[in-house]
């Protein structure tokens, strides 16, 4: 034991090498716990344990490409609606203990509340993803990368111009994933006053005070 | 105004699928009826790819969308359409304007804006196909005047 005596530091023969392990077990367990919860509540399985998310977003979710497509190649909720990066992926999370409230209050519990507030929860995302640069769609779509002869006509057409203009994904993709909220496109009486939708050339918070209950 | 929008909602369920039905699933609308189609394979088409313009076969024939329109729903909330082809955006899509005509209400006053009743374009504007005949015919379009 004189050896090893020689070699521990104060510190540690002050509160006892047992307890220095016993710390070091506990950070191994903590941060093992706490990341493991963090990527539990970060599967698709977790997202549409909630009715309110599987029985609106998810069942439209799956008509679309980024469910199912000729390669099978499929992004799940988290990889659109939660950021990568360590840093905003916390802020997300915390502000995401505010649907935890709304879960518990029932706030979008019916089809029928859901639709009432699909416009501001659109416009809640559409905001935060123009405000990052569409950075979850560029985790896996990247400019740089873009085979423009591979593309149809169309998108070969727009895609350099829009990111000559500046545009982000968003600007342009709205409701791919799901069904867009009502949007005043100035045909009929129908949806009058509802949502403007906005394509990158004026910003998010100008369509927001436009927005009204389209709820008829 | 309620039958218009009785009659959005129906035919925008019709086009657009709405309530989410994967393809496989039995078609049952969300108050629980199942459709009389079944299981058909009506929306399970590949839509066409962008190609160049087929060109019309007849005077006034409505054009043909010489583009894909996978995924492209017209709901009551959104048409898809509209969000490139209307007179707005069209300048900035490059898309091909919506037709004057289609201004004008069943009296045939101009409206400000594009009719409800034209609302649902897949109902005179289909995808084009090179589609040959299935009977042989000796169909030829009227000449236009002058001709």
């Amino acid at each position: 034991m004189m050896s090893l005596d020689k070699f521990t530091p104060a510190w540690v023969k002050r509160i006892g090498l047992v307890t220095v392990l016993g710390l070091f077990v506990a950070g191994i367990v903590f941060w093992g716990g706490f990341n493991w919860a963090l990527e539990s509540t970060n599967k698709e399985s977790f997202c549409i344990s909630c009715h309110e998310m599987e029985e609106n977003v998810f069942r439209e979710y799956q008509n679309t490409v980024h469910y199912t497509n000729r390669t099978g190649v499929r992004a799940t909720c988290p990889d659109c609606h939660v950021p990568k990066e360590w840093g905003p992926k916390m802020i997300r999370k915390i502000q995401a203990s505010n649907e935890v409230l709304h879960k518990i209050l029932g706030t979008i519990d019916t089809p029928e509340k859901f639709n009432a507030k699909r416009g501001q929860l659109a416009q809640n995302e559409w905001r935060r993803m123009k405000a990052n640069d569409s950075q979850e769609c560029r985790n896996c779509h990247r400019y740089d990368y873009m085979d423009y002869t591979e593309q149809g006509n169309r998108a070969a057409k727009q895609h350099p111009q829009a990111f000559t203009e500046g545009k982000t994904c968003i600007d342009c993709h709205k409701g791919i994933a799901h069904q867009l909220p009502a949007i005043d496109q100035h045909i009929g009486k129908q949806n009058d006053g509802a949502v403007a939708i906005s394509h990158g050339e004026k910003p998010a918070e100008a369509a927001k005070e436009e927005e009204k209950p389209a709820a008829k | 105004m309620r039958l218009i929008t009785a009659l959005a909602l129906a035919a925008g369920m019709l086009l657009g699928g709405v309530g989410g039905v994967s393809a496989q699933e039995l078609r049952v609308n969300e108050i629980g009826i199942e459709s009389i189609e079944g299981n058909s394979k009506v929306d399970m088409f590949r839509p066409e790819k962008d190609q160049a313009t087929i060109p019309r076969n007849f005077q006034k024939q409505p054009p043909l969308i010489p583009h894909s329109i996978k995924g492209y729903n017209i709901t009551q909330n959104f048409n898809k359409c509209m969000d490139c082809h209307s007179k707005e955006r069209a300048d900035e899509t490059g898309a091909t304007k919506v037709a004057k005509s289609h201004y004008l209400d069943r009296e045939d006053k101009k409206q400000a804006n594009i009719s409800p009743r034209r609302y649902f374009c897949m109902q005179c504007h289909v995808p084009q196909f090179d589609a040959k005949p299935l009977v042989a015919n000796t169909y030829k379009p009227a000449t236009k005047k002058g001709e």
